[in-house]
C-alpha cells in the first residue's frame, strides 16, 4: 500500500505501534486525501485540523510512552456525522437552524472515542437532522458518490460512508434510523453497522427519532467495523436505554466460518422492487456462503410488508417533538417576530429545509387528537408484528440476510422530488429499526455501471458476535477489493 | 344560596426537593442566581438525554403511599407537546395513561364533620422554568421583554388530582392544608405556597341541588396561598351562580385569580386550548415499580397528621388541641412526654394552646429556645389544681418560666406568687381577724352577711394576700356564724 491513507484500521494500528510511521503522519496523509477529494465530494462540513493534530500528537506521545498501550483507536483518524454532539466543533446536523453552533458538551460516543485516543478528523454531511436518504437534503449542498460524482452516496450518513469509501477518513460513524448508515455503506461500497437498540449511548446524537435512532460505524472491513463498534458501546449513565448487560464480542468470531448455520432469505425484501443486478448479486453471495457450509432457507415476514407505512409515521411523530426544541430561543438560529410565537414559528419555518417541515408536519398531523389510534397507534401495532416476525424467523435460522438496498446509487436530483421514491429507498433496513434488532451491510460487488452493490446481515437483538461472524464470511466470500477512484476532475493539491 | 352546590376538583402540583433534578445531575437547592443550576439536559440542548432520578420516584410513591392510593406495577412516562419559552423543550415529560399512582383518598374535616375527598392520581412531571416579564404589567401582555432563568426547569414535580368530591371553599382550603401537612410529614417538600413549590388549580362547577350531573367547569390558578384559594373558590362559585341566574351560562375556561381585586378573570377558553399531542416518552423505559419496592415504601411511611391526630385525643386532648398538636412537632412532644409524666391532658393542653402558643407568637421564637421543659407543665398543672397558684398567678409563672426564669415553683417563690392554701395556717389568721372585729362577727351571727366580705378582705391583708381567697371565705362564713 503506497498511501497510509489506503491502510485498514487494524493495519494501520500496527504500523503505529511497529512505529513504521507516527499517528500525526497518518492525519498527514488522510488530511492529503481530504485535500485531494473534498473539492469534488463535500464529504466534510468540518474539518477540525488543530483539534485533529492534538490528538494525534498526543497519541504519538501515548505510544512513545507507553509502547504497550493497546487502545484499539489510538491514533486513528476518524469523521462523526455531524448529528454527533462535539464540544466546542461546530455541531449543525447539516441544518441552517443549528448553523455555528458549538456546543458546550461532547457525547458519550464522541468522549469515549476521546478516550480511546482516536482522531477525531471533522464532522460529515448528511441529511438534514438525517432525514433522508441521499445527503442531498443538507443545508450546505449535497455529499457526492466517490464512485460516480454524478450519483449520490445515499444517506443519511452520506458523509461518513463517502469518507471512508474515499479515504478521507479511516473509520466513520453514521446514525441510523431507518437505514442511514446501512444504505449509505450500500452505495459506496464500505461495510455499515446498525447495532442493536441500546447498545450505542445516543446520549449527545441530535435525535431523529428515538426509539429507532441507533449509532455505528462505517468501515472498509468487517474487521475495522468491529473495532469501531466495540469502542463506542457500551452502558452509559446518561442514555436510560442504553444497554446495560454484558456486551457481545464483535470482532470474537470473524474467524469461525459459517458451517452448519442456518440463513434465513426474507422473501419480501428479496423479490419486487429489486433490482435485478442487486438481486443477482444477493444470490451468488448466498450461493458462496452455500459453499461454505451454511444452510441457506427461505424465510417470510409478513409484516414487513408494512413496516414502510408504520416507520413514516412513527419517526415523523417523534421527530415533530424531538425538533421541537429549536425555537430560537435558546441556541441556533432566530429569526425575529412581534411576540414570541412569531418568532418560534419564523425561525422555524427560516431554519428547517423542505424535508424536515414535511415530516414535522407529517408527525404532529398522526400524534393529533382525533387522529392519533388510525396513524400514531396504529403504527405501533404494526412494530409489533415486526417484532414477533423476527421473532419467530429467528427460532428457525441462526441469521436472515436480504440486499441493503434496492438500487445502486442513483443519480443526484433523481429522487429529490419524489419523496415516496425516497422513502423506498429504505425498504430493506426499516424492519430492522422497528425491531430493534442489529443489521449491517457487507459490499459484494460492482453493478454494470461500476457502482458498489450491498448484500445486507440481520441478527436477533445482541446477536452482534453472530452477525459478525457471517458478515466476515460474507466479506472473503465476495473478495471485494475495488477502491473508488481518488479524482475524477479537479485535483487539488495538499 | 342554597339552590346551587358546588362541585370543586383540586390539582396540586408539589415541588420535589430532592438533591438533583427529575432528569439530571443539576441540583435542585439553587441560590437566586438566574441559570446557575443547569446543563444540557435540563436546558434541552440537541443530543441530552433525560434520566429519571430514584430519589424523586420514591418520593412520588410516598406521597401516593400517604394518599392510600395503589402504587401502580408498570409506570410510562409521556411527552406533554406544547410550545413556551420557558419549557426548553417545548416538550414536557409527564405522565399520562399508567400514572404511578392511582385511586387514593384523603379524609378531611371541617368543624368536626369529616369528608372523604378521593384523589384520582398522582403523577410525576418537570418542572418548567421561569418567565420573568420585564415591564409594568409584570405579565406576559404589555413585557417590554422577558427574561428566561432555567435553574427550576426540571425539577421534579408531583401532581396530585382529587376527585370533584369537594363541596365548599372551606373544605377546599382543608383539603389543601391537609395535603400540605402530608407532604411536609414526609420531609419530601417544604410545601411553600408563597414560593411556589406547591401549588394548587381548582376545578369549580355549580349545579342546582339535587342534581346529579356536573355543570361546566372552570379551571382556576393563581393561588398562592390557601387564604387565596378559599376566597377565589368562593368568588368563582359566586360568579357562576349569578351567570347562571342571570340566565347565562357558565364558559369552560382557565381562569386567573387576581389576588389584590379579589376577582377570576379569562385567562382562555378550553376550546382554543391547544391539543397536547401526549405519545409516550421515547428516551425512557417503562418504570417497573416491584412489590419490594412498594413494601419498603410503606415500611418506610411515617406517622400521618390524621394518625397523630388521632393520637393526640386518644391520649386526651380535645380535637382542636389534637389538631394543632399535630401541626407542631415541638409542641406535641411537649404535650406527650408531660401526659406521660401524669399530667392532666386537658390542662396540659389548655395551657400549650393558650399561654405557651401565644408567648411563642408573641416572642416569635421555638419552644426549644424557652425555658419551659414537660416537668415544668406538669409541675404547673399541680400547683393550679391543688391552690397553690391562682388561675391569675400560674399565668405570670409560666410567663416566667418560658423566660428561662426557672421552674414553676423557682419563679412563684421568687415572685411571691404562692397562696396559702393550708387551712390550719389560714385558721390562724381567721381567728385574730374575728376576735378583733367582734362587731361584724356579732352582725353576721344575727342573719346580716355583708360583713363577711370585710372580713375575708382583712384576713387576706393579714396574709398578704397568699391565701386561697376560697379557703379564707369559707372559714370566716363557718367560724363567724358558729
Amino acid at each position: 500500500m503506497s498511501d497510509l491513507a489506503d491502510l485498514t484500521i487494524l493495519d494501520a494500528s500496527a504500523g503505529l505501534r511497529a512505529r513504521s510511521f507516527s499517528a500525526v503522519e497518518l492525519l498527514e496523509a488522510t488530511l492529503r486525501r481530504a485535500a485531494i477529494t473534498e473539492s469534488h465530494l463535500h464529504a466534510y462540513l468540518t474539518i477540525d485540523r488543530n483539534g485533529a493534530r492534538a490528538a494525534a500528537e498526543a497519541a504519538d506521545a501515548a505510544l512513545t510512552e507507553h509502547g504497550s498501550d493497546d487502545r484499539p483507536l489510538l491514533g486513528i483518524p476518524v469523521a462523526l456525522k455531524d448529528n454527533m454532539v462535539t464540544r466546542g466543533v461546530e455541531t449543525t446536523a447539516s441544518s441552517q437552524i443549528l448553523a455555528g453552533w458549538k456546543p458546550p458538551y461532547d457525547g458519550t460516543a464522541a468522549a469515549r472515542l476521546r478516550e480511546g485516543g482516536a482522531v477525531i478528523v471533522g464532522k460529515t454531511n448528511l441529511d438534514e437532522f438525517a432525514m433522508g436518504s441521499s445527503t442531498e437534503n443538507s443545508a450546505y449542498g449535497p455529499t457526492r458518490n466517490p464512485w460516480d460524482p454524478d450519483t449520490v452516496p445515499g444517506g443519511s450518513s452520506g458523509g461518513s460512508a463517502a469518507a471512508v469509501a474515499v479515504g478521507s477518513a479511516m473509520g466513520g460513524y453514521g446514525s441510523d434510523t431507518g437505514g442511514s448508515i446501512r444504505q449509505p455503506a450500500s452505495l459506496t461500497g464500505t461495510v455499515g453497522v446498525k447495532p442493536t437498540y441500546g447498545l450505542v449511548s445516543r446520549y449527545g446524537l441530535i435525535a431523529f427519532a428515538s426509539s429507532l435512532d441507533q449509532i455505528g460505524p462505517v468501515a472498509r472491513t468487517v474487521g475495522d467495523a468491529a473495532t469501531l463498534l466495540e469502542v463506542v458501546a457500551g452502558w452509559d449513565r446518561y442514555d436510560a436505554t442504553s444497554y446495560r448487560g454484558d456486551l457481545p464480542n464483535m470482532s470474537g468470531s470473524l474467524d469461525a466460518g459459517v458451517e452448519g448455520l442456518r440463513i434465513g432469505v426474507v422473501g419480501e425484501l428479496s423479490g419486487d422492487g429489486i433490482d435485478t443486478e442487486v438481486i443477482a448479486a444477493t444470490r451468488a453471495t448466498l450461493d458462496r456462503l452455500s459453499d461454505a457450509g451454511a444452510v441457506i432457507v427461505d424465510v417470510s415476514l409478513p409484516s414487513t410488508e408494512y413496516a414502510l407505512s408504520a416507520y413514516y409515521l412513527i419517526a415523523p411523530a417523534e421527530c415533530s417533538a424531538n425538533l421541537a426544541r429549536f425555537d430560537g430561543v435558546r441556541f441556533g438560529l432566530r429569526v425575529g417576530g412581534d411576540t414570541t410565537a412569531e418568532m418560534m414559528a419564523a425561525t422555524r419555518g427560516a431554519g428547517f429545509g423542505p424535508e424536515v417541515i414535511r415530516r414535522v408536519l407529517l408527525g404532529t398531523y398522526a400524534l393529533s387528537a382525533g387522529y392519533y389510534d388510525a396513524f400514531y397507534g396504529q403504527a405501533q401495532r404494526v412494530r409489533t408484528l415486526v417484532r414477533r416476525d423476527f421473532a419467530t424467523a429467528y427460532e428457525d435460522v441462526d441469521v436472515l440476510v436480504s440486499p441493503t438496498s434496492p438500487t445502486t446509487a442513483f443519480p443526484i436530483g433523481a429522487r429529490a422530488t419524489d419523496p415516496i421514491a425516497m422513502y423506498y429507498s429504505d425498504v430493506c433496513t426499516i424492519p430492522s429499526n422497528l425491531s430493534g434488532d442489529p443489521a449491517m451491510s457487507i459490499p459484494v460487488g460492482l453493478d454494470a455501471g461500476g457502482l458498489p452493490i450491498g448484500f445486507q446481515v440481520m441478527a436477533p437483538a445482541l446477536g452482534e458476535e453472530l452477525m459478525f461472524r457471517v458478515a466476515a464470511e460474507v466479506e472473503r466470500a465476495a473478495d471485494f477489493t475495488a477502491r473508488a477512484p481518488l479524482a475524477t476532475s479537479e485535483v487539488v493539491a495538499p | 344560596m342554597s339552590r346551587w352546590e358546588p362541585v370543586i376538583g383540586i390539582e396540586t402540583h408539589v415541588e420535589l426537593q430532592t438533591a438533583s433534578k427529575m432528569f439530571c445531575g443539576c441540583p435542585v437547592d439553587f441560590g437566586d442566581e438566574p441559570n446557575t443550576s443547569v446543563c444540557p439536559v435540563c436546558l434541552g440542548l440537541p443530543g441530552a438525554l433525560p434520566v429519571a432520578n430514584r430519589e424523586a420516584i420514591e418520593g412520588i410513591l410516598a406521597i401516593g403511599d400517604a394518599l392510600a392510593c395503589t402504587l401502580t406495577e408498570t409506570s410510562l412516562f409521556y411527552r406533554k407537546n406544547y410550545f413556551y419559552p420557558d419549557l426548553p423543550k417545548n416538550y414536557q415529560i409527564s405522565q399520562y395513561t399508567y400514572p404511578l399512582c392511582v385511586d387514593g383518598h384523603i379524609e378531611v374535616d371541617v368543624d368536626g364533620e369529616p369528608t372523604t375527598v378521593g384523589i384520582t392520581r398522582v403523577h410525576m412531571e418537570e418542572d418548567t422554568g421561569k418567565s420573568l416579564h420585564q415591564g409594568d404589567s409584570g405579565r406576559i401582555h404589555g413585557a417590554e421583554h422577558t427574561l428566561l432563568d432555567f435553574n427550576r426547569a426540571g425539577v421534579p414535580l408531583v401532581e396530585v388530582v382529587s376527585e370533584p368530591d369537594i363541596r365548599s371553599p372551606d373544605q377546599a382550603r382543608a383539603y389543601g392544608a391537609e395535603i400540605q401537612r402530608i407532604v411536609r410529614a414526609l420531609g419530601v417538600s417544604d410545601a411553600r405556597l408563597e414560593e411556589g413549590s406547591m401549588r394548587f388549580d381548582a376545578n369549580v362547577s355549580v349545579r342546582p341541588e339535587g342534581v346529579d350531573t356536573l355543570g361546566t367547569r372552570a379551571e382556576v390558578k393563581n393561588m398562592n396561598s390557601l387564604r387565596s384559594l378559599h376566597r377565589a373558590i368562593a368568588y368563582e362559585i359566586d360568579r357562576q351562580i349569578e351567570v347562571l341566574e342571570g340566565g347565562g351560562t357558565v364558559v369552560l375556561e382557565t381562569r386567573h385569580w387576581n389576588e389584590d381585586r379579589g376577582v377570576t378573570t379569562s385567562m382562555r377558553s378550553k376550546e382554543e386550548s391547544e391539543d397536547y399531542r401526549y405519545f409516550q416518552e421515547p428516551d425512557l423505559l417503562p418504570l417497573h415499580i416491584d412489590e419490594a419496592w412498594r413494601q419498603a415504601i410503606r415500611s418506610q411511611r411515617p406517622i400521618l397528621p390524621a394518625e397523630k391526630r388521632a393520637g393526640y385525643v386518644e391520649l386526651g386532648a380535645a380535637a382542636a388541641t389534637a389538631a394543632l398538636l399535630a401541626d407542631s412537632d415541638d409542641l406535641g412532644r411537649l404535650f406527650t412526654a408531660a401526659v406521660a409524666d401524669g399530667a392532666d391532658a386537658r390542662s396540659v393542653g389548655n395551657w400549650i394552646t393558650g399561654e405557651v402558643v401565644a408567648y411563642l407568637r408573641s416572642a416569635d421564637t421555638t419552644i426549644d429556645r424557652t425555658g419551659l421543659t414537660p416537668e415544668h407543665l406538669g409541675e404547673l398543672v399541680a400547683m393550679t389544681s391543688s391552690g397553690a397558684l391562682s388561675s391569675t398567678a400560674a399565668k405570670e409563672v409560666l410567663r416566667g418560666v418560658l423566660a428561662g426564669e426557672g421552674s414553676p415553683q423557682t419563679v412563684a417563690e421568687e415572685r411571691d406568687l404562692v397562696q396559702i392554701s393550708d387551712v390550719t395556717a389560714i385558721e390562724d389568721a381567721v381567728e385574730a381577724v374575728l376576735a378583733e372585729n367582734g362587731d361584724a362577727v356579732d352582725k353576721i351571727r344575727q342573719g346580716d352577711a355583708k360583713p363577711v366580705g370585710f372580713l375575708v378582705g382583712q384576713v387576706m391583708k393579714a396574709t398578704g394576700g397568699k391565701a386561697d381567697p376560697k379557703i379564707v371565705q369559707e372559714l370566716v362564713r363557718a367560724k363567724a356564724s358558729g
